[in-house]
Formats: structure tokens, C-alpha cells, sequence
């Protein structure tokens, strides 16, 4: 596709504005979906007036205008006026004649309000997960269906249908554009941090070779955690998952070696990572203790992360502290995979054996049958113990259940390593008679 | 992708003359919007250049120091924003909504990409390992010599 540079130009206006726009409409007609297609109509007017005309000095309320003088125009054209219509039409109306600066002050005014219940709506738990990502991505993030498709590696007709049908759903159960009253509010604050933590890790999975839509799915979700941030800056979770995500993001650059092989934490080239990432997810994190949150989940996985960006060598860590704080993480969130994590903790500080107690409870518990990391954690703890052949086998053993091409790589190098190992070992320990 | 907005601005502020409230407030608004936006990740302003120096390299003067102010120069610095954006024109797009002094007519915004890992992407990191393992062998080869 060839785009002339005013093309490009309105795209950009279009990615600061659109949220802004389709929430201040959504307020007025009260249908996000309704307000999505005003403003997108708003957008065709604009690539076809913008190129002749030049990109007005404020095009977003130029945007805006337009979206509600379309507004205005449907519903003069619709025949069942009713009485409800008809004071939205009125009140519409006394608001076109003072044009532009009202509009602007409009646009700066409530937009907080308007942008958090448009946060909300989108991330309503009357959506499917997929729905409230596909729907937050292109409500909230400005992202095309074509976008959303390549990064999700789904066909664009699938997302196109899943935004439709998710339009529909809210509109059908009669969603409130509002932002959340105090008693639900807490529940649907969640929803929206798990959808933008979705997003993220999405991103975050990516591999090299992969569309590079998919690794801009972070950015994305930092982006849109960042404006949460601004809009109700004393919720402290929210802090705490934009600390986790900057300091997570602060890696990307350091986590693929050549060939895209995965490198570990504790191998990656810390001064790879990005130090300003980094120093915004402290900030964040302090923001988040500030405000009394030092222990919700969000804001304990950013301490953990934290622990690994403060220290300057592997050696540093203060692993002590990670294990008390995955230990806090499993009163906060439980999960067998925070168990699995502590275990790794436990071993850094206290040694290998107490890895080991604390993932052989969990096996007990018959917790993660499938999972390859369970057998790849415990097989690292007996290699550390020098016990080769129980390692050797557990190597083995996860390398069979890893779905990943490349970790399963790494996973049989590992067992074939504790082969070699035995070999230097098994003469040593039994001397010929 | 991330750009610096580097700000040159007219005169006055090299004088160390303080910026109208208007423009201190509108300054404000404006980082503020930046930062509701999502998009602002670091920024600062800098003192007046004769709080400075220059360290000139080569030209056989090996790192010759030259204290401010520069009065030998047009444009400086006044302070930086870092952004993180979509696209070049989104970083236009914020770059022309900085708010300006009235009757300033030599002010000016400077953007520049900054480069990030991406910039390098796998196959350049797969080629400079090949290079370096090119180049190791090539130590080697005239240590064995």
C-alpha cells in the first residue's frame, strides 16, 4: 500500500486521538460501537478533505465535530425519534453553533472520565477475554482490525467478526458507559489490568521472525497501563502492573541471543537492559507502596523483577528477599506456578536441597502434571546436588513435554551435559577394585 | 520507536531570561498531555550554556576543553523529551503541539530516532557474532604465526 505523507499524517492524528474522540462521543450516544463508526466516518471525511485542505490547527476537535455532526445527522434522518433522542439531538445541537473552542474545552474537560468508562467498557467481563483484547486494542489503542489480526496471528475476518459480535454483546446487555461504582469497581479494575497484562505478555512471547506487530503489543499495553496510570493515579495495582511491565520490557533487548535462542535471566548481558525502562518501573513501584499496595499482586511481581534490575551481577541478588516475596505472592495469588518460582528462590538462598523439598510437594500435590518446567526445575536442583543420572533423566523428561522448538533444544543439551557429567563422575565415585 | 525532541529555543533563554508565566503553563499542559498520552518516558531542561563546556576531540587538540557560553554558536539545546510512538509522523504530530513563545521566530524542535534493540534485529546480531567469531579466528591465525 502506497500512502502519500498526509496520509501517514492523519494516521498519527488518528493514534493520539481516537480513544479521546470515541469516548467523549460514546458519552453522548451512549453506544460504544455507535460512537466507533461516527468517528471512523469522521476519519474517511477527513483523509478525503485533509489532503486539499492541509491538516487543520486542531484536528482533533476537528475529528470530533465532525463525529457529532454525523451524529447529529443520523438521527435527523432516523424516523423513531423519541423523546430521549430528541434531547440528545437538542443538546447536540445548541453545541455545534458555538463550533470549535467549546468543542476543545469538551474534548479536555471529562475526557478522563470518558476514556476510564471507555477502559471499562471494553474490559467488561460480559466479553470474552479474546473480545475485551480485541475490542481494548482497537478502542483504546488505535490499532487497525488488520493490526490486531497480524499481531495475534489470526485472520482478519475472525477479529473483524469478534469486534462486531463483542459491539454487539455490550449493547445487547445493555452496558452502562460509566465508569464502575465503588462495590464492583475493584472486580472490574482486575479485568481491565489482566487485559492489558494479556496484551503485554502476548508481545512479550514473541519470537524473531515473527511480525514485528506482535512485539509492539507491548508497547501497546505499557502505552495504554501508562494512561490508566494518569487516570486514576491512586489505585495502587495499577502502578504496580506498569512497574512490572516497564521492568520486564527493560529486558526485551537482552533475551534473544543470535539464531533467537532464549537466553535466561541470570545469563542475559545486564547492561543490555534498558536502564530508563528500568527507572520508570522503580518509580512506579514506589508509587504503588506509597499507596498501601505494596502487597497486591501485581505490585509483588514487580518487586520480584525488581530485585533482578537492581542488581548489577548475577551475584547480587538478594534472593532471600525474592523468596519472601514469591512467599507473599502465594497468600496474594495462588498458583502452582508461583510455588514453582519460589522453589527456584528458595534454592538460590538456602541451596539446592531446599529447591528440591519445596518442588517435590509441590509434585506431591499433583500439581502441573504437563508442565516441563517442573521437571526442568527439579532436574537443575539434583545436577546442583551432583545427582546425574536422577538430573539427567528429569533434563530428559522435559525435554519431551516442552512445546517450544528452541527450549527443547536447550533442555536436551542440559540432559545430554548430565550424561557427560556422569561419565567424569561415575569412575571417580567408584574407583575400579 | 522512540524519539528525542531536542528544543532549541530562541535567544532569551540563553540570556537565562525566565519564560513568561503563559509559556511556563503552557509548557506544563503540555507535558502533562504528553504523560496522559502514555507516550513520555524522560525529559529535561537544560541550564544556559555558560554553565557548560565543549571537549572538542581530534584536530590533534586530544579532548580540549572550551567553557561556555558558546557564543559562537546559533542554536542550543535549551532541553529534551523522550517519546515513545507508533510512527515518525505520530513524533511530528507531538512536535509541532509544543507550545511556543509569542513572536519567537527562531525556536525550533529537532527530532531524532533513537536507536533501540530492534534497530538490530536478529540477523544483524546473528552477523556481528559471525564477525566476531571471523575475527577471533583471524587473532588465531596470526598468534599461531
Amino acid at each position: 500500500m502506497t500512502e502519500s505523507p498526509t496520509h501517514r499524517a492523519i494516521e498519527a492524528v488518528w493514534r493520539i486521538e481516537s480513544a479521546r474522540i470515541i469516548a467523549g462521543l460514546a458519552r453522548y450516544v451512549r453506544d460504544v460501537g455507535l460512537a466507533e463508526e461516527l468517528a471512523q466516518e469522521a476519519l474517511v471525511k477527513a483523509l478525503e478533505k485533509w489532503p486539499e485542505t492541509g491538516i487543520p490547527d486542531n484536528p482533533g476537535a476537528w475529528l470530533m465535530a465532525s463525529a457529532k455532526n454525523g451524529a447529529i445527522d443520523l438521527w435527523r434522518r432516523s424516523k423513531m425519534l423519541d423523546r430521549k433522542h430528541d434531547e440528545l439531538g437538542y443538546e447536540l445541537e445548541s453545541r455545534r453553533e458555538s463550533a470549535v473552542p467549546d468543542l476543545d474545552a469538551a474534548l479536555d474537560d471529562d475526557v478522563g472520565d470518558d476514556l476510564l468508562s471507555l477502559i471499562f467498557t471494553s474490559c467488561h467481563p460480559v466479553l470474552s477475554t479474546e473480545a475485551r483484547v480485541a475490542l481494548t486494542l482497537r478502542l483504546l489503542g488505535g490499532l487497525t482490525t488488520a493490526e490486531i489480526a497480524r499481531a495475534f496471528l489470526s485472520p482478519e475476518a475472525t477479529v473483524a467478526q469478534r469486534i462486531v459480535r463483542a459491539k454487539r454483546t455490550l449493547a445487547e446487555a445493555n452496558v452502562p458507559f460509566e465508569v464502575p461504582r465503588a462495590e464492583e469497581r475493584t472486580e472490574r479494575l482486575a479485568s481491565v489490568l489482566e487485559v492489558l497484562y494479556i496484551i503485554f505478555n502476548e508481545g512479550y512471547s514473541a519470537t524473531a521472525g515473527d511480525d514485528w506487530m506482535r512485539p509492539a503489543l507491548c508497547e501497546d499495553a505499557l502505552r495504554m497501563g501508562r494512561i490508566l496510570a494518569g487516570l486514576v493515579p491512586k489505585e495502587a495495582e495499577v502502578h504496580g502492573l506498569v512497574a512490572l511491565m516497564e521492568i520486564q520490557a527493560s529486558r526485551s533487548a537482552a533475551r534473544t541471543g543470535p539464531g533467537g535462542k532464549p537466553i535466561l535471566l541470570l545469563e542475559q548481558n545486564r547492561a543490555k537492559w534498558d536502564r530508563l525502562l528500568i527507572h520508570r518501573g522503580l518509580a512506579a513501584l514506589q508509587r504503588a507502596r506509597d499507596l498501601g499496595g505494596a502487597f497486591g499482586p501485581y505490585a509483588l511481581q514487580a518487586a520480584i523483577a525488581s530485585c533482578h534490575a537492581v542488581a548489577r551481577i548475577p551475584e547480587e541478588t538478594d534472593w532471600g528477599r525474592i523468596a519472601a516475596l514469591y512467599d507473599a505472592l502465594a497468600q496474594a495469588a495462588p498458583s502452582p506456578i508461583v510455588e514453582l518460582n519460589r522453589a527456584v528462590a528458595l534454592s538460590m538462598a538456602f541451596g539446592p536441597a531446599a529447591g528440591l523439598e519445596a518442588v517435590d510437594a509441590l509434585i506431591e500435590e499433583g500439581a502441573l502434571p504437563e508442565y516441563h518446567l517442573v521437571p526442568s526445575v527439579r532436574g537443575d536442583f539434583l545436577a546442583k546436588l551432583g545427582r546425574w543420572a536422577e538430573a539427567r533423566a528429569e533434563f530428559s523428561k522435559a525435554a519431551a513435554l516442552a512445546k517450544n522448538a528452541r527450549e527443547r533444544e536447550l533442555l536436551q543439551e542440559r540432559a545430554e551435559a548430565c550424561a557427560n557429567a556422569l561419565l567424569w563422575w561415575v569412575p571417580r565415585r567408584e574407583p575400579p577394585a | 520507536m522512540r524519539f528525542m525532541m531536542l528544543i532549541y529555543p530562541d535567544k532569551t533563554a540563553e540570556q537565562g531570561t525566565m519564560p513568561d508565566e503563559t509559556l511556563i503553563h503552557a509548557m506544563m499542559k503540555y507535558n502533562e498531555d504528553l504523560t496522559k498520552a502514555g507516550v513520555l518516558l524522560a525529559l529535561d531542561g537544560l541550564h544556559p550554556s555558560k554553565k557548560g563546556a565543549r571537549i572538542r576531540f581530534g584536530g590533534g587538540g586530544k579532548g580540549a576543553v572550551i567553557d561556555g557560553p558558546f557564543a559562537e554558536s546559533k542554536e542550543i539545546i535549551g532541553g529534551y523529551w523522550m517519546i515513545q510512538v507508533k510512527s515518525r509522523e505520530e513524533a511530528i504530530e507531538w512536535a509541532k503541539r509544543v507550545p511556543t513563545p509569542p513572536g519567537a521566530g527562531e525556536g525550533m524542535i529537532e527530532l531524532r530516532q533513537v536507536f533501540e534493540a530492534s534497530d538490530f534485529g536478529p540477523e544483524i546480531a546473528e552477523k556481528e557474532s559471525a564477525l566476531m567469531m571471523e575475527i577471533g579466528k583471524g587473532v588465531a591465525k596470526n598468534a599461531k604465526a
